[in-house]
């Protein structure tokens, strides 16, 4: 049976098209021209002006706070809703559960942003790095639910009725057997989180106030209003992280299954 | 004993979510009413004053531009996911895993720096631009920022993983013994590709065209930073509405309708999901 190579040729283009402005713009992170038109050699000129900037600096210690706190807290609530969602499927109260836990994922992020600035407004509370904390974890906290659920689909209860019946208190069953079993699944949760996090724009930029500036509300300012070779070496070095992150979260998943 | 277990486990997070999801998401149908007070806060009383202000003309042709242009990139971003799932699904075990991994590896790069490659791709100077005028096919003067197809264009490109996920998902379950099966019986690939295929992962195609349609509307970035005054769309109304004007009831108003627009098609997924056993959706899970 001969098949039609029209898909083929078409994922390879698709592919390309993913990948053409990623590599151009690492390209140019080593190009000394002011104006990335033309190449003018390799240089690493707008690394060392990266690093001697503190806004730069600023802006990272910021992202890493929020991300670290939020990743924290949207772990702990979020693998407790995935483990109320799987354990009591059924229930009226886990079909409530799921649909609010779902409404972050599709949502438009504009709208999460607008919104909890008018919440943030309401009552007053002074927009900062705490409120910023508060927004991520809220669509944190969906993603890890999901992703935590997604390993819970063949999870085997019968494992926690075990160790009751071999005088295990609830405490010691979960802590003891409940959680290293789902650990490569909160480990990816975390990972997405912390991710997700050190990424968002949109929603930060509504609830972020003064003196809370993260690394991508500083990109965002670099692009509107000049410095953009700075912009592609600051790019390319988040590159470099977040491929790592990915190779190990690949590497660490593939040793546990 | 049991009940109680269930709640003090689901509270954390049903709690979270009411008081920053659920009542924020409220709380902007109620600011709508209430009028702005001249430090860019929330006034005392009610007023229609907001709602009568979109009725305007303006506020009617973003939203159109809105509709449209997040319904092309969902019907160019369904074209070139679906030969992509397809070939994904059946290449062969040890492929299918990296060819995952390098559909994965942009949704895991930051979306600004993402939407940043494309501005200077596009600008003026860029390659793209003296590649096509080399070619002849625009002239030295054509700008090819600020234009609603650049928009459109990055559109698709940043949702593209998004919809070849779903699609992959779907056609992974699929038995590609009947696409056979059709074509012993003399369908042109074209026709088992359409009358078997595309039917047997219909739930894919359909998560697929919501995680697209609905985030588009709500665009933001992409708009302001490759688009222009001709380009904009309801998310950049927000925006200025908040950031430049300090009118947090006329945002309300405008979040609203997004609000409302967004709805309908959320209701579609939710009903679907509840149809089937599985969710389809694979958010930024590695192979």
């Amino acid at each position: 049976m001969k098949r039609s190579r029209f898909p083929i040729a078409v994922t390879a283009l698709v592919l390309a098209f993913l990948y053409l402005p990623i590599l151009i713009l690492v390209a140019n992170s080593f190009n000394p021209a002011r104006f990335s038109s033309r190449w003018e050699g390799f240089s690493l000129v707008w690394y060392a002006r990266l690093f001697h900037s503190p806004e730069i600096w600023e802006a990272v210690r910021n992202t890493l706070i929020i991300a670290v706190s939020a990743t924290a807290v949207s772990v702990t609530l979020g693998t407790m809703a995935a483990y109320a969602l799987h354990r009591w499927a059924a229930s009226r109260l886990q079909r409530l559960h799921y649909t609010l836990i779902y409404q972050p994922l599709v949502v438009p992020e504009i709208l999460m942003g607008i919104s909890l600035l008018m919440a943030f407004v309401a009552v007053g509370l002074p927009l900062g790095l705490f409120t910023i904390f508060l927004a991520h974890v809220t669509f944190c906290v969906s993603y890890v639910a999901m992703t935590v659920l997604g390993r819970l689909q063949d999870f085997d209860f019968s494992v926690i009725e075990a160790a009751r019946d071999l005088g295990a208190s609830p405490w010691q069953a979960a802590r003891r057997v409940l959680l290293p079993l789902l650990m490569p699944g909160i480990v990816s949760g975390a990972l997405l989180a912390f991710t997700l996090s050190v990424d968002d724009f949109v929603v930060t930029f509504f609830v972020a106030g003064p003196g809370s500036t993260t690394l991508p509300l500083r990109i965002y300012s670099m692009i509107k209003y000049g410095a953009p070779p700075m912009i592609n070496a600051l790019s390319t070095l988040l590159l470099a992280v977040t491929l790592t992150a990915v190779l190990l979260s690949q590497r660490l998943a593939s040793r546990r299954s | 004993m049991k009940r109680r277990t269930e709640w003090l486990v689901s509270l954390p997070t049903v709690a979270w979510l009411g008081l920053f999801v659920v009542i924020p998401t409220l709380l902007v149908f109620v600011i709508a009413f209430r009028p702005s007070n001249p430090y860019g806060g929330i006034g005392r009383g009610w007023t229609l004053e907001t709602v009568r202000a979109l009725a305007a003309p303006g506020t009617l042709v973003i939203a159109w531009r809105t509709l449209w242009m997040s319904l092309l990139t969902t019907a160019i971003s369904l074209v070139l996911a679906l030969p992509a799932g397809y070939t994904i699904a059946r290449a062969p075990a040890r492929w299918r895993n990296r060819l995952l991994l390098l559909v994965i590896v942009p949704f895991w790069t930051s979306f600004l720096v993402r939407v940043f490659a494309w501005r200077s791709l596009l600008h003026p100077d860029g390659p793209v631009k003296r590649a096509l005028a080399a070619l002849g096919l625009v002239g030295p003067q054509a700008t090819l920022l600020y234009h609603p197809a650049a928009v459109v264009l990055v559109m698709v490109y940043t949702f593209l993983p998004f919809t070849i996920l779903p699609i992959y998902a779907a056609a992974e379950k699929f038995d590609f013994r009947l696409v056979e099966a059709a074509r012993d019986l003399g369908a042109r690939p074209f026709q088992a590709f359409r009358k078997v295929f595309l039917p047997g992962i219909r739930r894919g195609v359909v998560t697929a065209v919501l995680v697209v349609f609905v985030p588009a509307l709500g665009s933001y970035i992409i708009p302001d930073l490759v688009g222009g005054p001709s380009s904009e769309m309801i998310g950049n109304k927000i925006a200025q509405r908040v950031f430049s004007d300090r009118n947090l009831p006329l945002a309300s108003a405008v979040s609203a309708v997004l609000v409302l627009a967004v709805l309908a098609p959320l209701a579609a997924i939710l009903a679907l999901q509840r149809k089937g056993k599985k969710s389809d959706i694979v958010i930024g899970e590695a192979p």
